[in-house]
Order: structure tokens, then sequence, then C-alpha cells
């Protein structure tokens, strides 16, 4: 492996192995994600039309609210005892760090959202097992989008005191094409329709994907060095 | 091995360095000694690539510090306000992630004895969440121990060590010297710092008000010396 893979995967393993230990982020999310689902009940009530129709859009939104609460905190853990002065200090280029956190946030968005389709099916009595394929490509070319902008928008909040305020303000503007994508795309998926059917959603995504993640790496290390 | 040459630092009006220029050659140790505020810590950061200098030229290790700021930072080692330590991470996860991320990866082995040589090797396994202040100093220590740096850069290393740990210290950057390495050591601890220490320089008002050979000074004469110069804290404006 060379040193640039060895330090993405040392970052990840850093990351993966804090959260197990510490569950600080999953035990919140997922829990959040739980407060979501009875709010999303009582909002459209027991009309399986309206919960249908509204399904893609309440979806996307639960994952985005969990992504807006855990990719601003990604960067919190190196401001603990200065360790992000030693990630800076770094040699080499520190897009490996970049591509090890962006990794681990890809990893908890997949936890905390396989978690909400589970509470979705088990709240609303659907049943997205004939779906989970197509979905799983949506999901998967959604999160990276997400996660992209979230780990370089994270890094940006923490350096400033208000990193609550910031990160959302900057991440959701930038963050809108994915969320057009992944929400029509995912709509035509739950109607039974054909992947095909929404090829140029899949693009978009697909496309924002790649812009995100060629910027993410290239302005990394200017992010970092502040 | 540094050359720091009319070196200024400012905030918008404040000054916080004020055309500070030094010489260090291969197994030479500073100690640089000042009030609180005076400017040590922007020095040694400006010297780590850290903090770019407002003005002013910096070359470490005969490498050009503003046009190579990364080939700096491979010859550099740092010990910081900041202990670098992972709270939820044990000893030796935090020892091999710090040397993967230095690009000197190490045998388990090396790690081990690591932790032997400043004596945490019986809670390697521990995560740092549970350790004191010193140990944490201790494991920051260790992780210097495995860098290959020909420099090393120290704020305030003695603090939170204990009495065993202090010597251990000071013996470990005797011997860093003596393999040819150069150290800067900014400390409000005179014994310790000048014990190390080929040239003392003193720091007031973010300028170098005395820099001379530690065996021109004796302990009442840099005590009075400091007395006189160090100044109370503050930058010029």
């Amino acid at each position: 492996m060379s040193t640039y893979a060895r330090r993405a995967w040392m970052i990840l393993w850093k990351d993966v192995l804090t959260e197990r230990r510490s569950k600080e982020s999953l035990n919140a999310l997922v829990f959040f994600s739980l407060l979501l689902l009875f709010i999303f009940q009582f909002a459209l009530g027991p009309d399986r039309a309206r919960v249908e129709a509204a399904l893609p859009g309440l979806l996307w939104l639960g994952f985005i609210l969990a992504g807006l609460l855990g990719l601003g905190r990604t960067f919190l853990i190196e401001r603990e005892n200065e360790c992000w002065e030693g990630l800076v200090l770094t040699p080499g280029d520190k897009s490996a760090i970049y591509l090890g956190k962006l990794a681990g946030n890809v990893l908890v968005m997949a936890v905390v959202e396989a978690a909400l389709l589970v509470l979705f099916a088990v709240f609303f009595g659907l049943d997205f097992t004939a779906a989970l394929p197509q979905l799983a490509i949506v999901l998967t070319l959604g999160t990276l989008g997400l996660s992209a902008l979230g780990t370089l928008f994270g890094a940006i909040a923490a350096q400033v005191r208000a990193r609550e305020l910031l990160f959302p303000v900057l991440l959701l503007p930038a963050v809108v094409p994915v969320l057009l994508g992944s929400v029509s795309a995912t709509q035509t998926v739950l109607l039974g329709q054909p992947l095909g059917e929404a090829a140029p959603w899949l693009k978009l995504l697909a496309a924002a994907d790649l812009i995100y993640l060629v910027v993410g790496i290239l302005t990394f290390e200017f992010v970092l060095e502040g | 091995m540094i050359q720091a040459e009319h070196l200024r630092k400012t905030y918008g009006r404040t000054t916080i360095l004020d055309d500070v220029s030094l010489e260090l050659g291969a197994g030479e140790g500073l100690t640089l000694l000042g009030a609180n505020g005076t400017g040590k810590t922007t020095l040694l950061r400006i010297v780590a690539t850290l903090l770019r200098p407002t003005s002013g030229s910096l070359r470490v290790a005969g490498i050009d510090a503003a046009r190579e700021p990364e080939a700096v930072r491979s010859t550099i080692g740092m010990v910081g306000h900041g202990s670098w330590v992972y709270e939820d991470l044990t000893a030796l996860e935090n020892l091999r992630f710090w040397a993967v991320m230095g690009g000197h990866d190490a045998p388990e082995a090396r790690l081990r004895d690591a932790l032997k040589e400043v004596e945490l090797d019986g809670v390697a396994e521990q995560r740092a969440r549970t350790f004191s202040s010193g140990m944490k100093r201790r494991l920051t220590l260790a992780r210097v121990l495995l860098g290959r740096a020909r420099v090393l850069l120290l704020d305030e290393p003695y603090t939170g060590l204990d009495r065993t740990g202090r010597k251990w210290l000071g013996e470990f950057l005797l011997g860093f010297k003596a393999r040819g390495g150069a150290l800067v050591m900014a400390t409000h601890s005179f014994d310790a710092g000048v014990g190390i220490a080929d040239r003392v320089a003193i720091l007031s008002a973010g300028r170098v008000v005395l820099d001379r050979p530690a065996a021109e000074l004796g302990r009442e004469d840099l005590h009075r010396l400091y007395d006189d110069l160090a100044g109370a804290p503050g930058a010029s404006s």
C-alpha cells in the first residue's frame, strides 16, 4: 500500500475506532432519526397514499438533517489536544486526510441511512425489499456527493466559532444539485419504474459527485492550513 | 540548521515579532526565555511552518520555508502546547497513528520500545482518556522519539512532567544534540532550559534583546538579565 493510501486508511481507522468506542455521533444520529420519524408520522397521519407520495422527499430530508448533525462534527475531534496542528505538519499530500475523513463520513451516513430506511419501513408499514438494489445505487451516489461537500465544509466550519451556524449555511445551497437528483431518482425507484427512467438524474448526481470530490481533493490542503 | 533573518509577524496593527534573526547550527540547542506574550510561541510556530511570517526569511535544514514548507515539515519534530493525543485511542494506537501519518511507519516492537523509553509500557493498551497530563506529555515525547526529526521545536516541554520525566527529557535532548540535531525550546523553566542549551535568547515585546552562549551566563547573571530585559507581556503597536 502506498504512503498516501496508508495515511488515508489511518484516518479512517482512527475515526471508526473512536466512533466505535465513544458512540457519540451514531447514538445521537439514530436517536435523532427516531424523533424525526415520530414527527413525520404525526404530520402525515395514517393515509398511505400521502405517505408514499411524500416518501422520497421525507427520506432525503431525514438523510440531510442527519448529515448536517454528523458531518458538521467531523473535524471537531481534531481540535481536541491540537491534533489539527499535527495533521497540518504531516508531510505529504493532505488530500489523503480528506479522503480518509470522507470514507469515515460515508460509512456513518450509510449506517444512519440504513437505520432510517428500517424505521420508515416499521413506522409506515412499507416494504423496500424489491426496490433495494436500485435504491442502493441512488443512495450511494447521493451520499457520496453530500459527504464530499460535508467533509470539506466541516473542515472549514471547525475553524470558526459560529460553526453550527456556518456549516448548514455553506452546505445546504451547495448541495442542491445532489438533493434534486437524489429525490427525483429515489421517486422513480420507489414508483417501481426501471432505473433507466432516472438516468438524467443519475448523470447529474454522478457529475456533481465528481466535481465535489475533485474540489475537495484540490482545496483541502488550503482549508487545513487555514 | 536554522537561519532566520529579520522575521516579523503582525496581526493588523499589532506586532507580535519584530526583526528577529537567529542562526542555529547542527548539534546546537537554543533556549528561548521571555515573559508571557513576548512572541516565543509565535516564533516556534513560524519555524515549524504553522504560521507564515509577515516579512523576513527562514531556512530550516537548508530549505527555504516559504517556498518548500512541506520539505521543512519532514525535518522537524514538534512538542507544542497540545499533546496531539486522541483520547479514545490507546497509547499504542496513538503512536501507530502518528508514525504512519509522519511517513515513518514502525513495527509494533519499536512502538512498544518508545513507550518503554518514556515509562508508559505498562499502560500501552489503555485509552489516553485515562491518562494524567504528565502521561500525555510522555506520550507526546514517545511520538517525537519515533520520528526522524533533525530539528526539534519544544514549547514548554517540561509542563506536567514529574522529576523522573524531566530528568529523562533532559537526557534525551542532550542525546538528540549529540546525534547532530538542533533544538529550540521555549520555556519558563530556567534550570532545565539552560541545562540543555548552548545559547540562551531572551525575547521582550517581540524582539530578541539578548542572545548569548549559555556557558557565559551564570545562574545569577541569567536571572538578573531576565529581570532587567524580559519585561512585561505585550506586543508593541
